[in-house]
């Protein structure tokens, strides 16, 4: 399997199938074009939709884990309090884990259609029909410059940084604190005296949150939230009973111990719910597929895009650079989280 | 490993809530958050009965008035054969799987050998890697073999792909077994094969049917791999269920029809199996 990580990545770099001729051919002249391949994507004209794809899948893992960490977490605390009939419940919010996301993409996308389903709803009630395009909306919010892309990176990373220093000054932890607070503020001033001056494009183009989104997040958070519940609720049963019963000696309220006895027990949970979340939303693929069809270009991923520029048009290059950044992204998410637990483990034998 | 033991009926009350009304807030949520869940399914059996003429945007939440069977006999006369493709395709990779998996799961617990810890590491970042970044070299892998449109190229795939998460289910169940058990066995003069075969795969049962029924659901739902490797005649289910909801005019009772045949098996497995299930699911989480 590492060879084959290998050879995608070899791939990426060479122009094997920019030209249609050449991708068929029995044994393809390929030609080394370093990184060629990510500066058209990231920089090209024709690789727009590239680009908001990102933007897109940014957006999608963002509402999706926070749409399943807090249904997930309020099932959770339901089922928690034993109401009757708990295994009949617990099996209705899970079983929409088993199905697959074609499935599951087929259902919505009839749910979801703009006349009919979801939007029908209301009249069943007697209420006025809602109107809102769920997956043919080609609105979007929240847009900004792609051109601004560095100065927007640097600015959130060096927040992140600066966060990280105000810890560590609270810890007393010096030298930390000293290195992370010079490296955000050399971002920082990266950012705001290079950055502007960095032309990724010759002309601006606008990205932002397309609405059209919102209704595959919603199908996504309806499968995947189970899981999260599952989890949680595993968490929960494992807290002592005593631990909660000496808060109340302690005079805690309710809410009082939820929030400072419970949650904090349950944040490993959530830590790992992320990460297996957060991956799966960036390797997404077929639920979009099954919804809004591959040539919706506002709802798409860079997941299904990866699968038509090799395998539709023949771009093994372009789409083996595809395939390496959500490589990268991916472990981004899971190598921190991989050697932490490993270690714990390690200490733990 | 988990609580999957229903508390609720042993024990009325365990703790003395307030009153009623939280109570019933309680079940009021609970209501609203099944329908959530349920009211898709409810219009999935309800499109799917409807005759074609009968589906009109309108009237989409309604009960239909005549039902009609014969969305599924047209949908399966379309899919019935994927539907076969899915099943060989989803047994054949879970068996090699699970056997694999259990092979590397023992050799990684119980023989300590020099980089096994690597080793492992390296097949857990496995378990996470996208199939994109695996996808090109390995179709043109497949088709190296001769095996591009057959289905064994798809298993080959599959039980590769599912080796990681396998052999880690294994693993983490075989080292609750107790060293000694092995290192008797040793004295005795018992080689890695026969400790393996007498010793090991006895004990086995239980992982085995958590990492099948967990093998057997992913395979069964996979789709990337489906679309790349195959060619018409060996498409498993997923795949051909979202040709028949990809096109336009199409009348909505038939995908609707096919939607609930190509998730029988896995819905059928969780409801039977449910226990099982979950355990899969934890244990591909949160471990140890």
């Amino acid at each position: 399997m590492y060879v084959f990580i290998g050879r995608t990545m070899y791939v990426s770099l060479t122009d094997w199938g920019n030209d249609p001729a050449q991708a068929l051919a029995l044994n393809p002249v390929i030609r080394w074009v370093g990184l060629a391949n990510y500066q058209d994507l990231f920089t090209g004209f024709l690789q727009g939709r590239f680009r908001q794809e990102l933007v897109n899948t940014i957006f999608f893992t963002l509402f999706f884990i926070l749409g399943c960490l807090g249904l997930g977490l309020g099932l959770a605390l339901i089922l928690d309090r034993n109401p009757r009939g708990e295994g009949l419940w617990r099996t209705i919010f899970l079983f929409p884990m088993s199905l697959s996301f074609i499935v599951t993409g087929t259902i919505w996308r009839w749910m979801l259609q703009p006349q009919g389903g979801l939007n029908q709803f209301p009249t069943v009630l007697g209420l006025p029909a809602g109107s809102f395009g769920w997956l043919s909306s080609t609105d979007s919010i929240w847009k900004f410059d792609w051109n601004k892309l560095p100065l927007l990176t640097a600015s959130v990373v060096a927040l992140v940084l600066v966060w990280l220093a105000v810890r560590a000054v609270r810890a007393g932890d010096r030298t930390r604190a000293v290195v992370a607070g010079l490296c955000a503020a050399l971002l920082l001033g990266w950012a705001l005296l290079v950055a502007p001056n960095l032309k990724l494009l010759p002309a601006p183009e606008a990205h932002g949150f397309n609405l059209a989104l919102i209704g595959i997040i919603v199908a996504a958070v309806w499968q995947m939230s189970g899981y999260t519940m599952a989890l949680y609720l595993a968490g929960l049963r494992g807290i002592p009973e005593e631990l909660r019963e000496a808060a109340r000696v302690d005079g805690a309220s309710d809410f009082g111990m939820y929030r400072h006895v419970i949650f904090p027990l349950l944040a490993p949970i959530t830590l790992s719910a992320m990460i297996i979340l957060g991956h799966i939303s960036l390797k997404i693929f077929d639920l979009v597929y099954a919804m809004a069809g591959p040539d919706n270009t506002y709802t798409s991923v860079p997941a299904l895009n990866m699968y038509l520029t090799s395998f539709r048009q023949n771009q093994f290059a372009l789409g083996a650079a595809i395939g390496t950044i959500l490589l990268i992204l991916v472990a981004f998410v899971i190598v921190p989280y991989l050697s932490s637990s490993f270690r714990s483990e390690e200490g733990h034998a | 490993m988990t609580t999957t033991v229903p508390t609720s009926s042993a024990q009325p009350a365990p703790v003395p809530r307030r009153a009623g009304l939280g109570r019933v807030g309680l079940y009021v949520l609970l209501v609203v958050a099944a329908l959530f869940f349920l009211l898709p399914v409810y219009l999935l059996i309800a499109t799917a009965l409807k005759t074609p003429d009968a589906i009109n945007l309108a009237t989409t939440w309604q009960w239909p008035r005549a039902l009609n069977w014969a969305s599924f006999t047209e949908a399966w006369g379309k899919v019935g054969g994927n539907v076969g493709n899915s099943l060989f395709l989803a047994v054949v990779s879970t068996i090699l799987a699970a056997l694999l998996g259990s092979l590397n799961g023992y050799a990684l617990a119980k023989w300590k050998f020099r980089g096994a810890n690597t080793l492992f590491a390296l097949m857990l970042f496995g378990m996470f890697i996208p199939y994109q970044a695996v996808l090109i070299p390995l179709f043109q892998f497949v088709k190296a073999l001769g095996l591009y449109g057959s289905i064994w190229g798809l298993i080959l795939a599959h039980v590769v792909y599912g080796l990681p998460i396998t052999t880690l289910i294994f693993r983490n169940y075989y080292a609750e077994v107790p060293d000694a058990l092995v290192e008797a066995a040793t004295i005795d003069g018992a080689g890695f094969w026969s400790i393996y075969r007498q010793v090991i795969l006895p004990l086995s049962v239980p992982a085995f049917v958590v990492v099948i029924i967990w093998e057997f659901t992913q395979v069964w739902n996979e789709f990337l791999f489906a679309a790349t490797l195959t060619n018409t005649s060996s498409q498993p289910v997923t795949y051909a269920l979202s040709q028949l909801a990809g096109g336009q005019a199409v009348s909505w009772n038939l995908p609707m029809a096919g939607a609930i045949l190509a998730a029988l098996p896995t819905l059928l497995v969780y409801i039977l199996l449910g226990r099982y299930f979950v355990r899969g699911l934890l244990a591909g989480s949160v471990k140890g």
